[in-house]
């Protein structure tokens, strides 16, 4: 490892203001505040965790909500027996084994079958909870009676936050990122090169599995009822592909400038025009499609890129993903 | 009889998949555009069928030529001013993709929006044949029936559209590679913006017909993009007879899985049926390897 | 990584919920702030837009028109605050916590059906709001009316309408009308399932012979399989445990495929106005979950008006309720001359209410008195089960044929 640049000081000393902002957040708004905390933390993670794997590697996945659902079904089904940081564990562990199988029989589909793919994933695994759920538990929906609070959620999701920023930006220095970056440029040079091109694909996309895993179950208990329509909404991964992508998935923190805005967005929309809000939601959607290309990200970038050109004296930097 | 009952009720229930999927292979086969909002036509197409049918009392049939022309020509516009662009700015076939499903999914909402406003959140249906045929003891519905043919006709007629006329072979000039269709002098944005409005005609047409025999209501749009593109992506992007093929052995999965196994596995069945096509041969059935 | 930036918005929204502190005043406000966020759109769009939406707007206009609620020695008109919650979980508990902190609203309606009114009852509870639950369905009511004290059911459990058909079954079987097979399937929904296990059960336990008994999943359009497979069995009774969309697609394929047993039950949705204006003189002889005393007066009048004001007409199963629970509301703000939610909830466990369901009182937090089947007859879904009650009308069997 070289000496910390400028920019990973600036992420570290973010990071650290981040989480102590959210630590502290609970005493300072009220009940509605928290909950607008947790749908930011909640799209945070799911979006942030999405772009780890498909920012670099081009993969563009609809199977998030498999992911999230399956944790929130691990807490559903064993919450009341075991300690809360066993199930976690358990649920981003479930979620780590589920996409490791699936990713090592299907990463090799590649463009729009991948797409399709991961959503049909995902659909087929709420069928089959369904199926299973129905037939074979005896009922449907289930109830979570567990008291967690707001403010234990709102902290249990800044730190798994915290902790994906941390492992992200570790994949990102290593020859792992290296390595998948490559592979999202072009999949034969990255074999040519010697490249395990499926173990690293495999290894990443489990580990953002995993994050997406456990967001489902640290939220589920905030629901108190569940069943697979609730907890594999395919509507969630739509959402976070979308924040994903208007911020800029190339980048750790690319994720984040999509979700502030949407979460605002939608919050904005559903509040003052709760009758509009589809026709609304669309035309800004839109809006941002035509007028924001290439992501909020993008779009820091490029005014970056002409203030260097305007001052050349700044050292020319290299940070994160280009 | 069991099987017959089930074999009939799959064929229909096949055909009804390959006409909802038709138009979507057209768009996102030759135009390459991944189209979200594709159920949104087909719902907004079954209300008006609906509205024009419960209060102006014109029938589905003579509705089809009211809608089809109408839909054609917003989807032409809608591929000219909205998709082009991004057709221009993107770099290569992945970009494109990514761009037509962030603007296609802003096109969903728009239309579910507009849609919610005019009609609200109820479900609605209509009766308009009730007839019955008795095929060796086992019943088919006449409006199934009548769907199926006009989809064998469309299939057919846009088969041979694509095959025996030069705007078709124009089409699958494009759908096989843009750049060198390009180069042998054809307009491949005229011909992307045909393809594009061609399978709104189609996606209206399949909601009519759909509407004179399902419950419908203003989110349930994204249900028939999902089996569209499942349709579509096994068939083979852009392969109409794979469309067809795909259609009805989806159809026919569905109906003997719920009769055989159990109902509550059919959804089940076709999303694993179609990962299995897709492990086994990832551009589809009839897909060109490598496409 | 700006995570600042939104930790700086969010301290500012923190800092408006800070600086509006609720107003404590003793004074009474100069109306009553009623909101609510139930699904305009999204899968429980049907329901809720046939159900709950209309019979708020109703509630409220005649409400105003009156005047508004008396509190005390004044009449405070009714202020409405209305959300969508898109038929998500999430939506509906953020929306809540929006109206009761932001908007700060005197009291919060109900979303429709069980998986929400569930996912926002810890929330009403946490605020000390009264939680009248009226579309929600569950066998598990009495743990959950334990857990949260202000929480009040109005539809009973799931258990209870497959008790009403099952002893309906029987009675007919007592006098000779069907010999005992019976073909069922379900929604794999929560309400779904809980129906079809305890008719199973109680079917099972009473001696019938159940020739098929599957489960769909929820938004499975062609029945088309299981009809088919009802009709090679040949039921004397089939019951279908369905939800509206399938409600509708069920009856509309037994028509067309000719499946026509002596009788005919499908749950929810059987009573919408929907059915009838799709099914026309076919519904006659289908029976389903409610149906209203056609000799009651109010009864009649709140379906007149009801149909009047929103242009439609009621569901008649689970319209009435929910208008009664508006009733029960507002009688127990004016008994209890103040809007403070302890006393409106003390009103409304102890009193008795004058509603367009008669006199109704919710002894034990639960309204248990209404109708668990009813049938189409003369083109009015009325009810007939419980048979042994007053307003029941006779079943009427065979069904007759579609036409």
């Amino acid at each position: 490892m070289t000496i910390p640049t400028r920019a990973t000081l600036l992420g570290v000393v973010l990071l650290l203001a981040g989480v102590i902002g959210f630590a502290l957040l609970p005493s300072v708004v009220g009940g509605y505040g928290l909950s607008l905390a947790i749908n930011f933390l909640m799209f945070a993670i799911l979006a942030t965790a999405w772009a780890m794997f498909s920012g670099p590697s081009g993969y563009v996945s609809l199977a998030t909500v498999a992911f999230f659902g399956i944790g929130a079904y691990t807490v559903a089904v064993l919450g009341e027996q075991l300690p809360w940081g066993a199930v976690l564990l358990l649920a981003a562990g479930i979620a780590f084994v589920v996409a490791l199988l699936v990713g090592l029989s299907t990463l090799r589909l590649s463009g729009v079958y991948f797409v399709i793919f991961s959503f049909g994933l995902a659909e087929l695994i709420r069928q089959v909870v369904n199926w299973y759920e129905s037939t074979q538990a005896g009922s449907v929906g289930r109830y979570v009676f567990l008291d967690i609070t707001q403010e234990q959620i709102v902290w249990q999701l800044t730190a798994v936050l915290a902790l994906l920023f941390i492992v992200g930006w570790l994949i990102q220095r290593s020859r792992v990122g290296f390595a998948l970056r490559m592979i999202g440029d072009d999949e034969t040079v990255a074999l040519h090169c010697g490249v395990n091109i499926t173990l690293i694909k495999v290894l990443v996309f489990s580990l953002s599995a995993a994050f997406m895993a456990l967001v489902g179950a640290i939220v589920a208990p905030r629901w108190t009822y569940l069943d697979p329509s609730i907890a594999f909404n395919p509507n969630i991964s739509f959402q976070v592909l979308i924040m994903a992508l208007l911020g800029g998935a190339r980048r750790l923190y690319g994720p984040l400038l999509g979700v502030i805005p949407m979460v605002l967005l939608f919050e904005y929309l559903s509040t003052h025009f709760p009758h509009l809000f589809s026709v609304l939601l669309g035309v800004t959607f839109l809006a941002i499609v035509y007028l924001v290309p290439h992501g909020v990200a993008g779009l820091i970038d490029s005014y970056v890129q002409r203030y260097r050109a305007r001052f050349p004296g700044q050292p020319a930097q290299q940070e994160g993903a280009s | 009889m069991a099987f017959l009952d089930a074999l009939l009720n799959g064929l229909t229930l096949g055909g009804m998949y390959a006409l909802v999927a038709m138009g979507l292979t057209l768009q996102y086969g030759v135009a390459r555009i991944m189209n979200l909002s594709y159920g949104e036509f087909l719902i907004a197409a079954a209300f008006s069928a609906y509205w024009l049918f419960q209060v102006q009392a014109i029938n589905p049939l003579l509705a089809l030529l009211l809608v089809v022309p109408v839909a054609f020509a917003a989807n032409w516009l809608i591929y000219q001013i909205m998709l082009h662009p991004l057709v221009k700015r993107s770099r290569n076939r992945g970009e494109l993709e990514v761009n037509s499903i962030l603007a296609t999914f802003g096109l969903l909402f728009v239309i579910q929006g507009l849609v919610l406003l005019l009609f609200g959140s109820n479900y609605f249906s209509y009766t308009y044949i009730s007839n019955v045929f008795i095929i060796s003891g086992s019943p088919i519905a006449a409006d199934r029936l009548l769907a199926v043919g006009v989809a064998v006709v469309l299939g057919t007629a846009l088969y041979l559209l694509l095959v025996r006329t030069r705007p078709g072979t124009a089409l699958r000039a494009v759908s096989v590679d843009p750049r060198a269709a390009q180069l042998a002098g054809i307009d491949v944005r005229a011909a992307s913006a045909m393809a594009f409005a061609l399978g709104g005609g189609l996606v209206a047409a399949s909601g009519v017909l759909v509407s004179m025999f399902t419950t419908f209501n203003a989110s349930m749009g994204v249900v028939f993009t999902m089996k569209a593109l499942i349709v579509v992506i096994m068939g083979g992007a852009g392969h109409l007879m794979g469309a067809l093929a795909a259609g009805l052995i989806l159809g026919l999965v569905e109906s003997f899985v719920a009769v055989y196994v159990a109902p509550g596995l059919t959804l089940a069945a076709t999303f694993a049926l179609f990962l299995i096509v897709l492990l086994v041969r990832p551009t589809g059935m009839m897909g060109r390897a490598g496409a | 990584m700006s995570s600042t930036s939104l930790t700086r918005t969010l301290l500012g929204i923190g800092a408006c919920v800070a600086l509006s502190v609720p107003a404590m005043a003793e004074e009474l406000p100069e109306s009553i702030r009623i909101g609510y966020a139930v699904s305009d759109t999204g899968l429980y769009a049907g329901g809720a837009g046939t159900t709950i939406t209309p019979n708020y707007k109703l509630w409220v206009e005649e409400v105003n028109q009156a005047g508004g609620i008396r509190v005390g020695d004044r009449q405070l008109p009714i202020e409405v605050v209305a959300y969508d919650d898109r038929s998500s979980s999430e939506e509906a508990v953020r929306a809540v916590e929006r109206l009761i902190n932001q908007d700060e609203v005197d009291f919060v309606l109900p979303p429709w059906g069980t998986a929400l009114n569930l996912a926002v009852a810890p929330v009403l509870n946490r605020a000390g709001y009264p939680h009248l639950a009226v579309t929600a369905v569950s066998d598990r009511q009495q743990d959950l009316m334990d857990r949260w004290p202000r929480l009040f059911f109005f539809l009973s459990t799931s258990s209870h309408y497959a008790e009403g058909i099952v002893t309906m079954l029987e009675e007919l079987r007592e006098s000779g009308e069907i010999e005992g097979r019976v073909a069922m399937v379900n929604v794999a929904d929560q309400f779904g399932i809980e129906l079809a296990n305890a008719a199973e059960a109680l079917l099972e336990e009473a001696g019938f012979e159940i020739v098929y008994n599957q489960s769909y999943p929820p938004g499975t359009q062609d029945m088309q399989g299981i009809i088919n497979s009802a009709r090679q069995r040949d039921p004397e009774a089939f019951l279908a445990f369905s939800y509206p969309p399938e409600t509708i697609a069920i009856t509309d394929q037994a028509q067309t495929l000719g499946f026509n047993p002596p009788l005919f039950y499908t749950a929810v949705g059987t009573a919408f106005p929907l059915y009838q204006d799709r099914f026309g003189d076919n519904v006659e002889g289908v029976l389903g979950i409610g149906g209203v005393d056609v000799g009651s007066e109010v009864m009649v009048d709140y379906i007149e008006r009801h149909t009047e004001l929103t242009g439609q007409a009621p569901d008649l199963w689970a319209s009435a309720p929910t208008y009664a629970s508006l009733e029960v509301l507002q009688q127990a703000i004016e008994r209890a001359g103040s809007i403070d939610h302890e006393q409106v909830v003390a009103e409304m466990e102890h009193g008795t209410f004058d509603t367009v369901l008669g006199e109704i009182t919710l002894d034990g937090r639960a309204y248990w008195e209404g109708w668990q089947v009813g049938q189409w007859q003369d083109g009015v879904f009325r009810a007939i089960g419980p048979s042994d009650r007053d307003g029941a009308t006779e079943i009427v069997l065979p069904k007759p044929a579609w036409q």
